[in-house]
């Protein structure tokens, strides 16, 4: 055999090679050739004519090709197959079929497990509170009665504007006191000082004290809204809810 | 006399059913009482010389597993007197001290954990300094680093339980840092661009921090979550990944043992 050479050189190479000529089954043929499984006269019969093309490329990638010529002489030998067995290119692709199903089923397991996660109910005292009459509130004064219960800061100036200041330091989250003999806000965790318009100026905290949404309810009184916040930095102090101006 | 009774016991089928072994008197034996019990398996049957020499180990990894045992165990009879709710657990952590007997479990367990974390920080050191992260042992450094972060996170969800002044500021200030993250945190640096339109997609109430406090601040959904991811959710991981961790020290030659 002109081509037994390559053949061997593709048999010992990949253990699973079938035999691509017509003559390989027998394992007195070569001896290199035996690890190649045994085949049925039919499959022998089926890869023949086809055996000539595809030796060529046997030779040179001995499993790829050796794979891709056996799903197709089994094909043509699939007929020779009892009826309710699946032929190993049918096999194949079920499995592709099932695989798929699984992981696409452990991807919505995942997405789900993930969605589960976030609470739907939150057990928060609620956001938004009503602040009591603007008349409340004495002009130039900064204060603190619900600064325990609502963390927040309700600060009057002169001009009559009110606004309420998120009682949070913006270093790391502590909450600052009011200081009203030295006119300012002082953190206790680390020295944050800011002044009463919320300012910082000493301290480690890098931006201001944030604002929240203030706005009139129907009856008069002031509304704070802590779902929103309006923070300094970003300009945000000249939209109208930041300041109740009455 | 009590010879007799030994010799009797050993002959019974109750004792011949738990212990497949003869009596210690061959290698074969020997190793078999080793091999088929399913406790002391996970360790080889023999080990190296060098393999026990305080010098070479340090023995800070057998530490740190002993004291996750001791941790495991001493946790799990806090559990009995413990609730993670916002009313219960701060007069339950003073009364481990005040009304349970002994006292002192509490203690045991934060003694523990601060001994865990220097002891896993020793062992970490000598890993380094014997050069047994080197091929081909990257992996299960990198295994010993994923084990690390999981100690250190065990303490930080472990901080929070007692629920006094340190445990909720500690959490606040660190959970603080999951929303700068980017893309998932509602402060990180690409928090403007989750946008679609007007809609916020990324906010204080659905961000990484909103996830992992279950809340939009610290408070009864964080305790409850930090209690289960403190002694459910990481120790399962770190079981599993501590039992990789082993197995790779077998594979790759045994303890302060050449590849």
């Amino acid at each position: 055999m002109t081509d037994g050479t390559a053949r061997d050189g593709g048999g010992s190479g990949g253990a699973l090679t079938p035999p691509t000529d017509g003559s390989a089954p027998a394992p007195a043929a070569s001896p290199k050739a035996v690890a190649t499984p045994i085949r049925s006269d039919a499959y022998k019969a089926a890869s023949g004519p086809a055996a000539g093309t595809v030796t060529g490329s046997a030779a040179g990638v001995p499993a790829p090709a050796g794979g891709a010529a056996a799903p197709k002489a089994a094909a043509q030998g699939a007929a020779a197959r009892g009826p309710g067995q699946v032929s190993r290119r049918g096999f194949l692709s079920t499995l592709g079929v099932a695989w798929t199903s699984f992981a696409a089923a452990c991807a919505a397991g995942a997405v789900a497990t993930n969605r589960f996660m976030f609470p739907n109910v939150l057990f928060e005292p609620p956001q938004t509170f009503k602040a009591g009459l603007p008349e409340d509130y004495l002009t130039g004064a900064v204060d603190t009665r619900f600064k325990e219960t609502f963390g927040v800061f309700i600060v009057r100036e002169e001009d009559g504007a009110i606004y309420a200041l998120k009682a949070v330091c913006t270093h790391l989250g502590c909450t600052p006191n009011w200081l009203e003999a030295e006119n300012k806000f002082k953190c206790p965790c680390h020295g944050s000082g800011f002044y009463r318009t919320g300012i910082n100026y000493e301290g480690p905290a890098p931006r201001p004290l944030e604002r929240y949404r203030i706005v009139l309810a129907e009856d008069g009184q002031i509304l704070i809204d802590k779902t929103r916040s309006f923070t300094y930095e970003k300009g945000e102090w000249s939209q109208a809810e930041s300041l109740l101006t009455v | 006399m009590l010879k007799q009774l030994w010799e009797y016991t050993r002959s019974t089928q109750v004792w011949n059913s738990i212990f497949r072994h003869g009596p210690m008197d061959t290698a074969r034996n020997r190793g078999l009482a080793v091999l088929s019990n399913v406790f002391l398996h996970l360790h080889p049957v023999k080990v190296r010389k060098s393999g026990i020499r305080l010098r070479f180990t340090w023995c800070m990894g057998g530490i740190t597993f002993f004291l996750f045992l001791v941790e495991v165990a001493t946790g799990l009879l806090l559990m009995f007197y413990y609730h993670p709710t916002v009313e219960y657990a701060y007069v339950d952590i003073v009364d481990l001290r005040e009304q349970v007997p002994l006292g002192v479990m509490r203690e045991l367990h934060r003694w523990g954990a601060h001994a865990m974390v220097i002891t896993v920080w020793l062992h970490m050191l000598r890993v380094f300094m014997t050069g047994s992260y080197k091929p081909p042992r990257e992996f299960n450094w990198n295994v010993g680093v994923l084990l690390l972060v999981l100690t250190l996170l065990l303490s930080f969800t472990g901080y929070l339980l007692p629920w006094d002044q340190l445990a909720m500021w500690a959490v606040t200030v660190g959970s603080n840092m999951a929303r700068a993250t980017p893309l998932v945190g509602h402060e990180g640096p690409m928090a403007p661009l989750m946008k679609l339109g007007d809609i916020q997609l990324v906010h204080a109430g659905n961000d990484a921090r909103f996830a992992l406090l279950a809340g939009r601040f610290v408070g009864a959904g964080a305790l409850l979550r930090f209690y289960v991811l403190h002694c459910v959710g990481i120790p399962v991981v770190a079981t599993i990944l501590m039992a990789v961790h082993f197995w790779r020290v077998r594979k790759d030659g045994g303890i302060s043992g050449p590849v």
